[in-house]
């Protein structure tokens, strides 16, 4: 196994208000490390050195809490579909290659360090409406309410979203579309998301804009970054429902 | 001081209900009168800030990630127990109990295992009703499958996703409070400390990840749902911010550390592959419902594992179990594992691994079966070591995955500080020794849904919190001494890095108090900590400066706790002169291997106070009474 050299142009931003730019650095990473464990290297160098080291989220590194994520030459999460970046392995890397990280670029996601950006605006989109009220203790038993093998199934798909804003980062119009349509498509699929259907749509899609995100043209290239799967049908059902719900719900 | 446990009088299956029906109440008017701290937005955290939050009271609820979604919570794969018997294969809540008490090997309190199996039944009735997409059969009815330690069907699941798909669930009925301004929400906010006023607990001191501002915040009452110390072997299946500093400054500050060195090793998880690794990551237990671990017959064996015949290979689960097989508990299938790779039979790099083979499975049900059972964690396995499952069976290796041990509580889950409340993993309640598999994910939901809400309210209720504000001396106080920490941190500008440490404690208790651990061996451990830890605090380099976005400072914080807490843990595995679950010593083994308990003398809980620095940590024992249950050697064969 020998080592990769990699030529790696990462976005350095001291904070909010700093302009930022770009700076090259050298790293030796091998084909079984992760890409974030590539990063760990390259940051145990720089502390060495006396260099700040590149400021970068991630939690769970197996993919699933969502809190990884930057542009590898542009692409959200890098070259491997259905990978974040802490499960991309560098076996997809070759020697020699040259590397642009970027952070999430939108505007409704401000950049706090590096490759650090401030998601919160999810948060607030969940809040207008992504959940089904529903007292603790105040549950009918469980198999009372039955539902469709197939209709868990979709949610399922749909659920399975880890709000990574990998969609975000990757749309043109910095629509937060798929993230949005995918807890509408969840909920809305299951006989215990049907009293606040219309609602939650309205809610949530106007919080979205409220947040800066930009409009959903059905490009597509959400679906083809997102690491979870998330399928693009999600967002005509949720347009569906909106449009369903703008003209009869009385707001 | 004696160790009040306030277990409720009366018969095991009654005694929630007697509790609950004398609990003092909070009017709901004067619900919003009170301001309750929950430190976590995990299954504990989270379930107990949303329903204090829908009871009326003010709730304010601190995370250090970025958003509360993404607790660790969220990366449980396989399933949460529920004694719902929907299989009509004779479960009952029972049943559950007694499994659960054996799993823990005997160690943990009755009566607080009874009444998680009795919630269990509510927290999927309110898990259903979020809209979590559980796995269902065609009818629409709940699904379940097995898993380890029980001999029926009772593991409800979203296919491999359970954790996330309760944790968003949670964490919406969180976001709905925030919303209604009933919960105010702290993300990329740490707890540095608690703060006392009256020996009580009344609130914390944070720090603002993104800024670096110190900052209090009163309360009412503390509560700390901030997950295990796993993450203190440096490789463990925890994600990397895990750690043990809430639990471990509440503790300095006075509150009782109970068990810690019940350490969880989980036997399915992806072998190590080198140094630079970061974590490790597990292969959920349901697996082993299909899948079938052997290892070759022959020591050195070369040959890829499909040219390896039948005959010549030791299928060692069902071999040493027969009853139980490959869903023999994870203690015992973690150590029978170790045992393969000292007897030189292991697989892979190192000889550290064992097949987990679903060749047979996928042979009898189809491929596709299997895709829709196991389809994401398949597709992490190879992502991961870049081999396909569904043609190369998987190599797995034990790495540390839970800690039974934590913050001691009574009944109540109030730790030994009037006011502080530990819930899921941070405290040590429910699980013993050994933690069964889908358990966690039901303690967690069992004490913040259901538990949690109801008894701090009794303790609000029963009254005598005085006023106070965060001018108070003690906030002050406590302030000043975490900035001072910090500061001394960055100040030492030594030549090493905080992970270089960490790496290295980690590297000392896998070795000596890791799958299995010795009186020697403790005490090697316990020679080479403190040294280490006097090196830290002279030689570590921290840059940057505290009032910024400093995720090196984070670190360094953190690992500064993990090199206090490896101690104990050291401490408490070499007092205690047993083997039992996840504890075992090699010089207390029955004939063939298995865990040798010894219950005259060793049937309590030990919890740890803190006496101050360089004093040695005192021992108060709860002994524990088993009414119910007959003590008695647990066996899987």
């Amino acid at each position: 196994m020998n080592g990769m050299k990699l030529t790696l142009d990462i976005w350095r931003q001291k904070n909010t208000s700093d302009p930022g730019r770009f700076v090259r650095y050298q790293v030796t990473a091998n084909e079984h490390m992760s890409f974030l464990e590539m990063l760990d290297v390259l940051n145990q160098d720089l502390i060495m050195k006396g260099e700040e080291p590149v400021a970068f989220d991630s939690d769970c590194r197996e993919g699933i809490c969502g809190m990884c994520g930057f542009l590898i030459n542009g692409s959200p999460h890098g070259p491997v579909h259905g990978a974040t970046v802490c499960q991309l392995h560098m076996r997809h890397f070759k020697d020699g290659d040259a590397l642009t990280l970027e952070p999430w670029r939108a505007k409704a996601f401000p950049i706090l360090k590096d490759l650090v950006v401030d998601r919160s605006a999810f948060d607030r989109i969940i809040q207008a409406g992504g959940y089904i009220s529903t007292r603790t203790g105040s549950a009918a038993e469980a198999n009372s309410i039955l539902v469709p093998k197939e209709a868990a199934d979709r949610a399922m798909e749909a659920a399975a979203c880890i709000g990574c804003a990998a969609c975000v980062a990757a749309c043109p119009n910095a629509s937060a579309a798929l993230f949005t349509a995918a807890k509408v498509t969840h909920l809305g699929l299951l006989p215990q998301g049907q009293p606040e259907r219309y609602d939650r749509v309205l809610g949530m899609v106007e919080q979205s804009g409220v947040e800066g995100f930009g409009h959903c043209t059905l490009m597509g290239e959400c679906e083809a970054v997102c690491p979870a799967h998330v399928p693009l049908e999600v967002i005509p059902r949720m347009n569906k429902d909106f449009f369903k719900a703008s003209f009869t719900k009385r707001r | 001081m004696t160790l009040n446990s306030r277990i409720p009088l009366g018969p095991l299956e009654k005694k929630w209900t007697e509790r609950k029906d004398h609990m003092k109440l909070v009017n709901p008017s004067n619900k919003r009168k009170h301001t309750v701290i929950v430190v976590g937005t995990g299954l504990a955290g989270g379930a107990a800030a949303a329903s204090l939050g829908e009871l009326g009271y003010n709730v304010l609820n601190f995370c250090f990630q970025d958003s509360p979604r993404r607790a660790h919570s969220i990366a449980a794969q396989g399933g949460i127990n529920a004694a719902k018997n929907y299989q009509n294969d004779g479960d009952s809540v029972y049943r559950l109990f007694y499994d659960t008490i054996k799993g823990g090997d005997f160690r943990a309190r009755e009566a607080n295992v009874y009444r998680l199996a009795e919630v269990s039944v509510n927290i999927i009735d309110q898990c259903a009703a979020q809209g979590v997409p559980f796995g269902r059969e065609y009818g629409g009815a709940l699904a379940n499958r097995s898993f380890g330690g029980a001999q029926v069907s009772r593991t409800f699941y979203a296919r491999g996703q359970t954790g996330q798909q309760l944790l968003l669930g949670a964490y919406q009925a969180l976001e709905r409070q925030v919303a209604s301004g009933q919960v105010k929400m702290f993300a990329r906010h740490e707890m540095l400390d608690l703060v006392l006023i009256d020996n009580r607990a009344r609130g914390i001191v944070t720090r603002n990840l993104e800024t670096g501002a110190i900052q209090s915040f009163v309360g009412d009452a503390v509560v700390l749902a901030t997950g295990g110390y796993g993450n203190v072997f440096y490789l463990s299946t925890n994600a990397k911010g895990s750690n043990c500093s809430a639990i471990w400054r509440a503790h300095r500050r006075g509150a009782f550390f109970a068990n810690p060195c019940y350490t969880q090793i989980h036997p399915t998880c992806i072998p190590k592959s080198g140094d630079y690794q970061s974590k490790l990551t597990l292969m959920s237990e349901s697996l082993r419902n299909d899948g079938r671990v052997w290892v070759p017959k022959k020591k050195g064996e070369t040959r890829p594992p499909d040219q390896i015949p039948e005959d010549e290979r030791d299928y060692y689960l069902e071999r040493v179990y027969p009853s139980y097989g490959n869903l023999a508990p994870r203690d015992v299938a973690s150590r029978q594992a170790k045992y393969r790779c000292d007897e030189g039979l292991g697989v892979g790099p190192g000889g550290l691994g064992v097949y987990l083979d679903l060749t047979d499975s996928i042979k009898r049900l189809g491929k596709a079966v299997i895709a829709e059972r196991y389809g994401n964690l398949f597709e992490m396995y190879e992502r991961i070591t870049g081999e396909d499952p569904y043609t190369v069976p998987m190599r797995i290796y034990p790495a540390v995955h839970y800690a039974m041990g934590g913050l001691w509580v009574d009944y109540d889950l109030m730790s030994n500080l009037p006011g502080l409340f530990v819930g899921g993993e941070a405290n040590f309640s429910d699980h013993g020794a050994n933690r069964l598999g889908a358990s966690a994910l039901m303690q967690g939901l069992g004490d913040g849904y259901f538990i949690l809400p109801l008894t701090v309210g009794d303790y609000i209720a029963s009254g005598g919190i005085a006023k106070a504000d965060t001018n108070h001396a003690a906030f002050k106080d406590t302030e000043r001494e975490a900035k001072q920490r910090l500061d001394t941190l960055i100040g030492v500008k030594g030549n090493r890095s905080p992970d270089s440490y960490w790496k290295e404690l980690g590297t000392i208790l896998w070795e000596d108090c890791g799958m299995a651990r010795s009186k020697e061996s403790l005490e090697r451990a316990l020679s080479k900590i403190p040294s280490l830890r006097e090196e830290y605090w002279k030689k570590v380099k921290v840059l940057g400066v505290g009032e910024d976005f400093n995720q090196e400072l984070e670190k360094a914080n953190r690992v500064a706790d993990f090199l206090e807490f490896g101690e104990l843990l050291c401490i408490d595995a070499l007092h205690r002169n047993e083997s039992c679950g996840g504890h075992f010593r090699n010089e207390y083994q029955t004939p063939d291997g298995e865990a040798q308990r010894n219950d005259a003398e060793y049937a309590y809980v030990a919890a740890w106070e803190w006496k101050g620095e360089k004093q040695k940590q005192e021992l108060h024992k709860e002994p524990l009474v088993f009414e119910n249950i007959e003590l008695a050697t647990r066996s899987y064969k």
